[in-house]
C-alpha cells in the first residue's frame, strides 16, 4: 500500500477531506450533511493517511489522543444541552442568535455546538478503533 | 404556620448527619480525633429538633411534611413523626451523639478514622430517615441505605478476610430482605393503593381482607426478619461483629437491627391482628429467644456473646409483637427503649475492656475491676437493667411482658415458658459479661490494664444511667417516651401505669423465679458452654455453614450458566444471535398472520436494473470469494449499491451516510482480519458450512419478510408531516434529518453517542488486552500519547 504516490497524495487527500467534513458538518442544518456523516468522513480521512504514512504520523498530527477527543465531544454535546437551563427553558432546548459578521447573517445556536459534539465523538470513536488496529499491523 | 416549622425543623434533623458525614474527612484531617466534639453536634442537634416534636407527638399529635418526588406514581418524599417514629429518633440522635464521641476515643489515631466518622453518620442519617419516612418507597430507599452503609461499616478494616466475609453476608442477607420488602410495598401499593404508612394506618382492614395477604404477610415479614436476624437468619449478626466496636453498639444493637421491630410495629395495626399473625411471629420469636440466649451463654469472646443476646432479645420483641395484645405491645415498647440502653452500654464497655485489655476472649479475662473502675460501675449499672433488677427500666419491661403472658392456655404457657428461659440465659450473659471480666485476680496475660479517656467512659455510663434514672422518674419516662411510642404501636392511646416499686404478684414471683434460675445459669455457664459446644460440633451444620454453601451454589450455578452460555467461540455467538433474530422475527410473524402478501413488481428503469444488478453481484462474489479479504471487499460493493439506490430514491442523507459506513467497516473489517491469522479462507467441507448456510438464509429471509410486512402496512403520516410542518418554523432548519437528530430527538443522541464513545472505549481495551498478551515487552505506542 505505501508506494511513494499514494504516501505524496495522502496528506493532500486527507486535509482536503477533513476539510470537507467539517462543511459537510456546518452545512447539515439545511442542506444533506451533519455531525455524524461529517464525523464518518473525517474518520475515512484520517484511516487513509494512517494507512499510507503510518499510525504514529496520524498521533502526531492530532495531538490529543483520539478517545480524548470523542471524550470531548460528548462533553460538549451535554454542556450544549444544559445551556437551556441557565435561561429557564427544558435540557435541549435550541438556543438561537442570528449575529452580523462582515455584512453576513450568521445562525448560530446550540444545536450546532450539539451536532459539533457528535462530530467529535464520531471522529475519535472511530479513529481510535482504527488506529490501534492498524497499529499492530506495523509490528 | 406550624406545618412550616415542621417542615424545616424535620428536614434539617434529617439532613444534618448527612452534612456532618461530608465534612467529616475534611474535620479529621484538620482536626485529628477531636473532630468528634464538632461531628457529634449534628446528632445532638437533630436530638433537640426531634424533641421539639415530643409535646405534640405525646398529645397524640402526628406531624406530617413531605415533597414531591415523582407525582407520576404518587411517590412521595414524605415523612410523618408520630410516637413511634419521635422515640425511635430521639433513640437514634441520642445514642448517636454518645457513639460519635465514643469513636472519636475508640479509633484515636486510626488511619481511616474520618472515613469511619463519614460512614456512621450516614448510617445515623438513613436510619432517622427510615423510621421517620412515611411513603412506602421513602421508606424502602432508606431501609437499603441502611443495608448498604451496614455494609460499609462491617468492612470497615477491609484488610481482614473475616471482616470481609462478614459484610458480604450481611448485605446479602439484608438486602436481599429488603428486596422482599420492596415486592410487598409495591404489592400493597398495586393491590390496595395505599401508599404511605398514614394511609395503611387509616386503611382499617383494608389490607387483611385483600387476597393478596398471604404474600404481603410473606414479603413484609422476609424484610423484618432478615433485618431484625430472625432465625434462621440471624447468622449475619455474630458475624458482624467483625465491626469496630462503636459500630456493633449502635447498628447492631441499638438501631439497625431494629428496623425490622420497627417495621412489625408499624404495620402491626394494618397487617397484624390475624390468626397467621399470631402464629408466625410468635413460633420465629420464640426460638429466635431461646436458641439466642443459649448461643450468648456459649460463646466466648464478649461480643459475641452480646451479638446472641441481641438476637435473643429481637426474638422476644418479635414474639411480644406476634402476641399483639395491649399489654404484650406495651411490653415490646418498654422491652425496646430499655434495650437500647443498655445493650449500647454494654456494648461499650465490651469495646472499652477490648481497648484497655486487648482481648474479649472471657477466659483470658478477670480482675479488671481496679484499673477500670468507671467501665465496671457502667457494665453493672447496664446489667442490672438487662437483667430486669429494679429499679432499673429492664424492670418495667420483664414486669409488663410477664403481666402480657400471664394467662391459662396453652398459647400463653407455651410463650411464657419461652420468655423466662430467654430471659434467665439473658440474665446470665448479661453478667458473664458485666462482672466475670472485673472480678477475680489479673491474668498475667493483660498488661498494664487502663481506663480510656472521657470520651470512652462517658457514653456507657450515661447509658447505664439513664437506665436507672428513667425507672425512677417512671411517669416522665413513660410521659415522654413509652406511651406516645406504644400509642402508636397500639393505634390507640395506651396507658403505662408500671413503675419501679414491685408489687406482689404472678408477674413479680415469675421475675424472682428468673432471677434464681439466671443465677443458676450464670454459675454453670461454664458447664453448659462445653455442652451446647458439644452438640453443636456434634450436628457440625449451622445456617452460617449453609450460608457458605448457598454462596457456594451460587457461584457453581454461575459458572456453569456461564460457561455454557459463554463459550468464547465467536462462531458460536453468531449462531445463537442469529438463530435468536430470525426465531423473534419469524414466530410474530406466522403467529400473528402477519406475512407479507407478494409485493407487486414495481417498473424499473434501466439504471434501476443496473444497480440491483451490481447488488447481486456483490453478493455473489461474498458466496463464492476465494479468501476472506475478497469477500470483505465484495460485500463492500453490495452496500455501495444499496447506498445508490438511497440516492436515486432521493434520500441523500442516508446514502450519504451508508457509503461511509460502508467503507469505514470494510477498513476495519480488513484491518481485524488480518490481525486474526486466520488462514484466508474457509476450508470446511461443504456439509460443514450447509447448516451455517441455511441459518444465514433463514436470517436474512426474516429481515427481507419483516421489512416487507413493514411497508405493506398503510403508511402514517403523522410525524412526517409534523416534522415537515415545524422543522423549519421552530427549529431553523430545512434539512428534516439533521433537525430531527440534533433537535427535535436530541436527547436520542446524546445518549447514542455516548454509546459510540464506550463502545470505542471497549473496542480499544479489547485490542489493548491482545497487545499486552502478545507484545508486553515491546512498548506500546498507544500507551505513550504525546
Amino acid at each position: 500500500m505505501r508506494t511513494i504516490i499514494f504516501r505524496f497524495t495522502a496528506p493532500y487527500l486527507t486535509a482536503l477531506m477533513v476539510l470537507f467534513s467539517i462543511f459537510v458538518l456546518l452545512r447539515g442544518h439545511n442542506e444533506p450533511g451533519g455531525g455524524f456523516i461529517g464525523g464518518l468522513i473525517a474518520a475515512s480521512a484520517l484511516a487513509i493517511y494512517g494507512i499510507a504514512c503510518g499510525v504514529v504520523a496520524v498521533r502526531r498530527s492530532l495531538h490529543f489522543h483520539p478517545m480524548s477527543i470523542s471524550a470531548a465531544g460528548l462533553f460538549l454535546a451535554v454542556v450544549a444541552g444544559l445551556l437551556s437551563l441557565p435561561v429557564g427553558s427544558q435540557f435541549m432546548t435550541g438556543l438561537w442568535v442570528f449575529p452580523t459578521v462582515f455584512g453576513t447573517e450568521l445562525a448560530l445556536s446550540t444545536p450546532l455546538i450539539f451536532d459539533i459534539g457528535v462530530y467529535l465523538v464520531v471522529v475519535g470513536s472511530i479513529s481510535s478503533i482504527a488506529l490501534a488496529l492498524e497499529e499492530r499491523e506495523s509490528d | 404556620m406550624a406545618e412550616i416549622e415542621a417542615t424545616t425543623g424535620g428536614t434539617l434533623a434529617l439532613a444534618l448527619p448527612f452534612i456532618a458525614a461530608a465534612l467529616a474527612p475534611i474535620l479529621r484531617r484538620l482536626m485529628g480525633a477531636h473532630a468528634a466534639w464538632i461531628l457529634a453536634l449534628a446528632p445532638a442537634l437533630a436530638f433537640a429538633l426531634l424533641f421539639g416534636f415530643v409535646p405534640t407527638v405525646s398529645a397524640g399529635g402526628v406531624v406530617q411534611f413531605g415533597y414531591d418526588w415523582i407525582p407520576a406514581f404518587d411517590v412521595r418524599f414524605s415523612f410523618r413523626i408520630d410516637g413511634l417514629a419521635s422515640t425511635f429518633g430521639l433513640l437514634i440522635t441520642g445514642i448517636g451523639t454518645l457513639i460519635v464521641l465514643y469513636s472519636g476515643g475508640y479509633l484515636k489515631g486510626h488511619r481511616d478514622q474520618g472515613r469511619f466518622f463519614s460512614f456512621i453518620l450516614m448510617f445515623m442519617g438513613s436510619m432517622l430517615g427510615l423510621v421517620l419516612a412515611d411513603d412506602l418507597m421513602t421508606l424502602f430507599v432508606y431501609w437499603e441505605l441502611t443495608s448498604i452503609t451496614s455494609f460499609l461499616l462491617i468492612g470497615f478494616d477491609h484488610e481482614r478476610e473475616k471482616a470481609r466475609r462478614g459484610a458480604i453476608q450481611a448485605l446479602a442477607i439484608t438486602g436481599g430482605g429488603g428486596l422482599a420488602l420492596l415486592a410487598g410495598f409495591i404489592l400493597i401499593r398495586e393491590v390496595a393503593g395505599l401508599n404511605s404508612m398514614s394511609e395503611m394506618l387509616a386503611a382499617g382492614d383494608a389490607l387483611r381482607d385483600s387476597p393478596y395477604y398471604l404474600p404481603i404477610f410473606v414479603l413484609v415479614l422476609c424484610g423484618a426478619f432478615t433485618k431484625s436476624a430472625q432465625m434462621p437468619f440471624h447468622v449475619w449478626l455474630p458475624n458482624a461483629m467483625e465491626a469496630p466496636t462503636p459500630v456493633s453498639a449502635y447498628l447492631h444493637s441499638a438501631t439497625m437491627v431494629k428496623a425490622g421491630v420497627y417495621l412489625l410495629l408499624r404495620t402491626q395495626p394494618a397487617l397484624g391482628d390475624t390468626a397467621l399473625w399470631t402464629t408466625v411471629l410468635p413460633l420465629f420469636g420464640s426460638v429466635t429467644l431461646v436458641l439466642g440466649a443459649l448461643l450468648a451463654v456459649r460463646a466466648t469472646d464478649i461480643k459475641i456473646t452480646l451479638a446472641y443476646t441481641t438476637v435473643a432479645s429481637l426474638g422476644l420483641l418479635v414474639m411480644l409483637i406476634g402476641v399483639s395484645t395491649e399489654t404484650a405491645l406495651i411490653g415490646a415498647v418498654l422491652y425496646l427503649i430499655a434495650h437500647s440502653l443498655f445493650k449500647g452500654g454494654l456494648f461499650m464497655v465490651a469495646g472499652s475492656v477490648d481497648h484497655g485489655a486487648h482481648t474479649r476472649e472471657i477466659g483470658q479475662l478477670g480482675g479488671l475491676a481496679r484499673p477500670m473502675p468507671i467501665t465496671f460501675a457502667a457494665a453493672l449499672l447496664c446489667a442490672l437493667s438487662m437483667g430486669g433488677i429494679t429499679p432499673f427500666v429492664g424492670f418495667l419491661a420483664k414486669e409488663e411482658i410477664y403481666h402480657a403472658l400471664e394467662y391459662g392456655d396453652v398459647y400463653h404457657i407455651a410463650l411464657m415458658a419461652a420468655a423466662i428461659l430467654g430471659n434467665a440465659l439473658m440474665f446470665a450473659a448479661a453478667f458473664i459479661v458485666a462482672l466475670k471480666p472485673f472480678v477475680g485476680r489479673l491474668p498475667e496475660t493483660i498488661h498494664h490494664p487502663h481506663e480510656g479517656g472521657f470520651t470512652i467512659w462517658f457514653g456507657p455510663l450515661l447509658l447505664g444511667v439513664l437506665g436507672l434514672v428513667g425507672a425512677l422518674f417512671y411517669e416522665t419516662y413513660h410521659a415522654l417516651f413509652s406511651v406516645p411510642m406504644a400509642s402508636a404501636a397500639i393505634g390507640s392511646p395506651a396507658e403505662i401505669e408500671i413503675g419501679w416499686i414491685p408489687h406482689l404478684n404472678l408477674a413479680f414471683a415469675l421475675s424472682m423465679a428468673t432471677i434464681v434460675l439466671g443465677i443458676a445459669i450464670y454459675l454453670a455457664s461454664d458447664a453448659i458452654r462445653a455442652a451446647t459446644s458439644g452438640f453443636l460440633a456434634a450436628v457440625g451444620w449451622g445456617p452460617d455453614h449453609g450460608f457458605d454453601q448457598a454462596m457456594r451454589g451460587l457461584l457453581r450455578f454461575s459458572f456453569f450458566v456461564t460457561g455454557r452460555l459463554q463459550s468464547g467461540r465467536l462462531d458460536y455467538y453468531m449462531t445463537v444471535t442469529v438463530v435468536v433474530i430470525a426465531a423473534a422475527l419469524f414466530v410474530p410473524m406466522i403467529l400473528g398472520g402477519a406475512l407479507p402478501v407478494e409485493p407487486q413488481m414495481p417498473e424499473l428503469r434501466f439504471h434501476e436494473w443496473i444497480v440491483i444488478a451490481l447488488i447481486l453481484v456483490g453478493i455473489l462474489a461474498v458466496v463464492v470469494a476465494k479468501n476472506r479479504l475478497t469477500a470483505i471487499v465484495s460485500l463492500g460493493i453490495q452496500g455501495f449499491g444499496v447506498a445508490l439506490i438511497f440516492m436515486v430514491l432521493g434520500a441523500p442523507d442516508l446514502s450519504f451516510t451508508q457509503f461511509m459506513v460502508e467503507t469505514l467497516s470494510v477498513v476495519i473489517l480488513a484491518l481485524v482480519m488480518t490481525r486474526l491469522k486466520l488462514s484466508p479462507a474457509d476450508h470446511r467441507p461443504l456439509r460443514e458450512k450447509l447448516p451455517d448456510a441455511l441459518i444465514a438464509v433463514v436470517g436474512g429471509a426474516g429481515f427481507g419478510l419483516f421489512l416487507l410486512s413493514i411497508v405493506q402496512r398503510p403508511f402514517d403520516p403523522v410525524l412526517s408531516d409534523f416534522f415537515e410542518r415545524y422543522s423549519y418554523a421552530i427549529a431553523h432548519g430545512k434539512n428534516v434529518v439533521n433537525v430531527i437528530l440534533v433537535d427535535f430527538r436530541g436527547v436520542d443522541t446524546m445518549g447514542e453517542i455516548a454509546v459510540v464513545m464506550t463502545t470505542g472505549l471497549a473496542i480499544l481495551a479489547l485490542i489493548r488486552v491482545r497487545v499486552g498478551r502478545n507484545a508486553r515487552t515491546a512498548a506500546d505506542p498507544t500507551e505513550t500519547t504525546p
